[in-house]
């Protein structure tokens, strides 16, 4: 049976890990159905008709689906669920707050975060924060799946040709109301996506002192990120924090300053693809998973840092 | 109003996780296990919900082993006033943790269910979710702030994209963020008066829901190691490398 895919866009705009989202689910089953719920989202749809993939759309539109309210989403999908086998989504904030309530509804034992489909009912999923990795294998007959975008390719946006059919709305959930969003703007990367990362720890020993991490960051379009002990010392806020209990991240490179690698941390950042550690305690655990080590005073360290890039002819972005 | 608060006990977060050498799971004997770290804080926003006033009672609920006791028993210690623990052996999933839930939810009619996002053992973040579907009640996930107004909920969510805030009637389920709140510790006093209030001993079997596992764990393993990396001696010598060994600058 067909695999049902959960689109996440702003009612404009696809949001780009539907694209990891659509290649997750071309694993499981080649015919990839693609759901999309707003409100006037007819631009979104037709992006999500162009994936790669991507076999049909179901557009579901009403007013009260522009704010992406769990509770009324979920209604929709469960009344799609017949006709497939599995239902897809990202394991971010979208689809952690709608697939459970999904699974639910069905009777399904959900598979968060997979990061590999083994067989269409088995799949490989990190636990402990990435320190075990599980093989789970459901016996539902309907498979809730939520997929960890970063361990997916994102799929070609363009290609397909998908015919768009409009599949009627549910009733609106009145007790919850959506009051305001309100999105950090940032020139940066997302920390959740960004190619390159640069983080600080207590080793940065002030927040003034962060200002080297974010010349280090601007110099390389990286994203921000700390420990949770630069965090709670109040050198940063808490939203940079990479590490069990803040975000995981896998980008290509991982510039650990100042971070001696508590377990928690490590958990956060040790799938990076290069990992590089300054800190002048050359017994910190970080080294054990650093790619590249380099014992120095990040004070001295990170400035040379700074005018070594000045003289590349050219810096990835 | 009366405030329901969902505890799980977990290996402590600073406990290196090992893998069993026969890969049927994580080693938790004598591991030093704690309150799921988010859990911490659902209990400390419905105490001090109850000490602004807004609320009249805060019951901490665990599902688990014997030994889950321990879990509810700090959260009495922190504030809460009686506990229930549903005793149960071996894996409980989320869709049937939440189905407990239900039945105690069912029980003791409370106004708001509090519990942590995600615990950081199986780390599903589904059980908040999972119940709210189930009671058709209002869901407020990844809560960062909470304040009551005229019996609804205003709670602000951390999402991927920065903050949303929603508004949710009462009766409704809360799960939270770290960020809500700094739980507080147990003073020695509060521990030996938490000893002195009541645990409710329930069996899952008496409840009524068949828990039964629906996904079977083939194997855990531990993740691929990395290869050891190497000590560079100079800030040129790493940028050269980045750039022409790795090739990621």
């Amino acid at each position: 049976m067909s695999v049902l895919l959960i689109a996440e866009h702003n009612n404009k705009e696809l949001r780009p890990f539907t694209l990891n989202a659509a290649t997750a689910a071309s694993h499981i089953d080649n015919d990839v159905h693609a759901v999309i719920i707003g409100h006037n989202c007819e631009e979104a749809a037709k992006a999500l008709s162009k994936l790669e993939f991507v076999k049909k759309v179901i557009q579901v539109e009403a007013a009260y689906y522009e704010n992406f309210v769990a509770e009324n989403f979920a209604p929709v999908i469960v009344k799609l669920a017949d006709n497939y086998s599995h239902i897809i989504s990202s394991a971010n904030t979208f689809g952690k707050n709608l697939m459970p309530r999904i699974a639910a509804a069905l009777d399904t034992s959900q598979i968060s975060d997979i990061t590999k489909v083994i067989a269409p009912d088995t799949f490989l999923r990190p636990i402990y924060a990435g320190n075990a990795f599980a093989t789970v294998k459901s016996k539902d007959t309907k498979k809730c799946v939520t997929i960890r975008p970063t361990s997916f390719d994102a799929c070609e946006s363009s290609g397909g040709s998908a015919s768009i059919e409009k599949a009627e709305a549910s009733e609106e959930f009145s007790k919850t109301k959506f009051v305001k969003r309100e999105e950090v703007k940032s020139d940066r990367p997302e920390l959740g996506t960004a190619r390159v990362v640069v983080s600080g720890g207590r080793g940065m020993q002030s927040g003034d002192n962060f200002k080297l991490i974010t010349s280090l960051a601007d110099k390389l379009n990286a994203a921000i990120g700390a420990s949770r002990a630069a965090v709670d010392a109040g050198y940063i806020s808490n939203d940079h924090q990479v590490g069990q209990t803040g975000k995981v991240v896998v980008p290509d490179l991982y510039i650990a300053v100042g971070i001696s690698g508590a377990i928690q941390h490590l958990a956060g950042m040790k799938e990076s693809k290069v990992i590089v550690a300054i800190n002048k305690d050359g017994e910190a655990p970080i080294f054990s998973v650093a790619d590249y080590g380099l014992e120095a005073d990040l004070f001295e360290a990170v400035p040379q840092f700074l005018e070594e890039l000045n003289k590349l002819n050219t810096i990835q972005k | 109003m009366k405030i329901l608060v969902a505890v799980k006990r977990v290996i402590d977060y600073n406990v290196q996780i090992r893998v069993k050498e026969d890969n049927s799971g994580v080693v938790t004997d004598n591991v030093k296990m704690s309150t799921n770290p988010p859990d911490d804080n659902a209990i400390e926003e419905a105490v001090k919900i109850k000490e602004a006033g807004k609320a009249t009672e805060v019951v901490a609920v665990s599902i688990g082993e014997e030994k889950a006791q321990e879990t509810v028993r700090k959260a009495l210690a922190v504030g809460a006033d009686r506990g229930i623990l549903v005793k149960t052996d071996g894996v409980v999933e989320p869709l049937s943790v939440s189905k407990l839930l239900q039945k105690i939810v069912e029980k003791e009619k409370p106004d708001l269910v509090f519990m942590g996002k995600q615990a950081i053992d199986d780390d599903c973040n589904q059980t908040g979710q999972m119940l709210s579907a189930l009671l058709n009640w209002p869901q407020a996930t990844f809560a960062s702030k909470i304040e009551i107004k005229d019996g609804k909920l205003e709670v602000t969510r951390e999402i991927d994209e920065g903050l949303e805030t929603i508004e949710i009637n009462v009766p409704a389920i809360v799960t939270c963020d770290l960020r809500l709140n700094e739980p507080r510790y147990a003073s020695l006093p509060n521990i030996m008066k938490a000893k002195k209030k009541p645990i409710e001993q329930l069996n899952a079997s008496d409840l009524g829901v068949d828990i039964s596992p629906r996904i079977e764990q083939i194997k855990v393993e531990e993740p691929p190691k990395r290869k050891a990396g190497i000590k560079v001696s100079s800030v040129s010598e790493l940028v050269q490398k980045l750039k022409n060994e790795a090739k990621v600058i």
